[in-house]
This record gives C-alpha cells, sequence and structure tokens, in this order.
C-alpha cells in the first residue's frame, strides 16, 4: 500500500515555506525566480497528493495547468530579467526601485 | 503470504518516500543558500526530480513525465541560459544582510507559515465529495484518465492555456528585443547609469550595419 497523504502534504509544507524564505532572503533575482517554482513545485506536490487522497482526477488536471502557467511566467520573467540586465549589469532585486514612476 | 507482500511494498513505499524527500528538502535548501545561481539551478533540478519521482509514487504517471522534461529539460535550462548570457554567474556575498534584521523575520515567517501549514491541515488533512471531476483510478491508464478529463471537462481552460502561451511567446519576444534608447531618457539617469546604459545599448545604427556584413565576408571569400 502507498504512503499516507500527510507524510507528502507535510513535505509539500516544508517545500513551500522554504521557498518562501528564499524568496524573503535572496537578492538575486534569478535565485529569487527559482525559489517560486520551488514554490511552485510545492502546490503541485501537494495537488497530486489530494488527487490520490480523494480518488479526483481533477487535482492532476489543475498540476497541468499549473505547469503551463509556470512555463509561461519563466519565460516572461526572465524576458524582464534580461531587459532589466541588459541596461543595468548586476542589478538585484533592490536595485529595481529605478522602475519606480 | 500477501501480508508479507503488503509489508514489503509498504517498506518500499517509505524507502522511496524517504530518499526523494531527503532529495527535496536538500536540493530546496541547496536552492537558497547556494552563493552561486548555477549551483541554484542544479540543486533546482535536484527537487525537480525528487517531486517527479514523489508524482510516480502516487500513480501520476504523465505529470512524473512532464514535470523532469518541462522542469527539468526546459525551465532550468532556460534559467541556466540566461545565467551565462548575463554573465551573472558571479559569487554573492551572502554575509552582507541588505536590510538589517531581515534574515531572521525571513525565517521566522517561513516557520509561522510552515506551522499553519501544517497544524491547520493536521486534523483533517482532505475533506470533501470524492472523485468530483472523475475518478482518478478511471478506465485505462493514468494518461488515458487525465486527457479524458482535460478535453472533456477542462476543455476550455486547455483552450485557453493556447491563448496564454502565444501570450507569453510575443511578450517574450518584445521585452528581450534590443531598442535603441531615444536621447531624452538619458537625461533623468545619473553619469554612470548613462555610461553604462550607453555601454550596453546597441547604437541605433547596428540593425543597419547588418546586411554590410555579408558582403564583407563574400568578399573575403571571393
Amino acid at each position: 500500500m502507498s504512503l499516507g497523504g500527510e507524510w507528502y502534504l507535510t513535505l509539500a509544507a516544508a517545500l513551500f515555506s522554504i521557498g518562501a524564505v528564499g524568496l524573503l532572503v535572496r537578492r538575486n533575482v534569478l535565485v529569487m525566480f527559482m525559489c517560486v517554482e520551488l514554490m511552485l513545485n510545492a502546490v503541485n506536490l501537494s495537488f497530486v497528493t489530494f488527487s490520490r487522497m480523494l480518488g479526483d482526477i481533477g487535482g492532476q488536471a489543475v498540476v497541468f495547468f499549473v505547469l503551463v502557467v509556470a512555463a509561461a511566467e519563466v519565460v516572461v520573467g526572465l524576458g524582464i530579467i534580461v531587459a532589466v540586465t541588459r541596461r543595468r549589469s548586476g542589478a538585484t532585486a533592490d536595485d529595481l526601485k529605478m522602475l519606480h514612476g | 503470504m500477501t501480508t508479507a507482500l503488503l509489508l514489503a511494498a509498504s517498506k518500499v513505499d517509505v524507502a522511496v518516500f524517504v530518499v526523494s524527500a531527503a532529495a527535496v528538502l536538500i536540493g530546496a535548501l541547496g536552492v537558497i543558500v547556494s552563493r552561486n545561481p548555477v549551483h541554484s539551478a542544479l540543486m533546482l533540478v535536484m527537487t525537480l526530480f525528487g517531486v517527479a519521482v514523489l508524482f510516480l509514487a502516487q500513480e501520476a504517471h504523465f505529470l512524473a513525465a512532464v514535470q523532469v522534461i518541462v522542469y527539468a529539460g526546459a525551465i532550468v535550462v532556460l534559467f541556466l541560459f540566461v545565467i551565462m548570457l548575463l554573465g551573472v554567474d558571479r559569487i554573492e556575498n551572502l554575509a552582507e544582510e541588505p536590510l538589517r534584521g531581515q534574515r531572521p523575520a525571513a525565517v521566522v515567517l517561513g516557520l509561522v507559515a510552515l506551522a499553519q501549514l501544517v497544524f491547520l491541515g493536521g486534523a483533517q488533512w482532505a475533506t470533501g465529495a470524492e472523485a468530483v471531476a472523475g475518478s482518478s483510478a478511471g478506465p485505462g491508464s493514468n494518461v488515458e484518465t487525465l486527457a479524458r478529463v482535460l478535453f472533456t471537462r477542462y476543455l476550455y481552460a486547455f483552450e485557453l492555456t493556447s491563448v496564454l502561451l502565444v501570450i507569453a511567446v510575443v511578450g517574450a519576444v518584445l521585452l528581450a528585443k534590443r531598442q535603441p534608447l531615444p536621447a531624452n531618457n538619458l537625461e533623468g539617469l545619473s553619469q554612470d547609469d548613462r555610461t553604462s546604459a550607453a555601454g550596453s545599448g546597441s547604437p541605433p545604427h547596428s540593425d543597419e550595419g547588418l546586411p554590410e556584413e555579408p558582403a564583407t565576408t563574400a568578399e573575403a571569400h571571393s
């Protein structure tokens, strides 16, 4: 038999928290992006776990859409990073205050 | 006999979970403590593989494959491309704190979030009706079941994702396009901003200069 869902959900919560802490701590924009990916993966993991616990395929369908949105988000986000870094090399998240109006 | 088999299977499941959970957590911690962004990206791959194994352990075969192909194959490679392209793979000094007390506050906030997630969910992990969108056990394999629900119940959402992807592609091309800076945009910037902008932004003639290059190479060949 498979392991109980609560183990997977606890792991997903831990993964989400690590991603959130990383997002708050790091200043490199690329690493912050990776932390967002960590959080998205934690949510995906909990969706799949719920899908198994409830015997419902809908959770897996939602993970599919999260994957698509994550891919789109990464493409646009990295485009923004490239555009910003081209104008100002070595920009950290703190330097992006130049974007204010 | 059956009990022994169940016990053995359960042991294997526990072993798979422990190993992949360790990979996930070590990779996640590695992402946030690595000083080099390239190491962070490689640690991210480890986490993504661990999550893919956990998907497999929960019978989500299609998502496990897509996780490896899309995340580890495409997204991380995109990250590495940008890291190498921008040359930002320099070591970040993690000792210098951007804001006084930000690190402890972030860790405390993270622990509070973890406690909320675990203890609020702790009593009842999953409540609600079973198999609303269709049974995950359904007839056929996991891929068939997922495909059936994607193309019936979630058809409009599925079509909208194609629109989203087109918008993302157009937006990325527009963002990454090198545009010449208008002269009056430089007025508000400080001196070093101006030099860095002038150094990194291409002169407006570079695009017109491109067609000449094949001619010179053709001359060199002849």
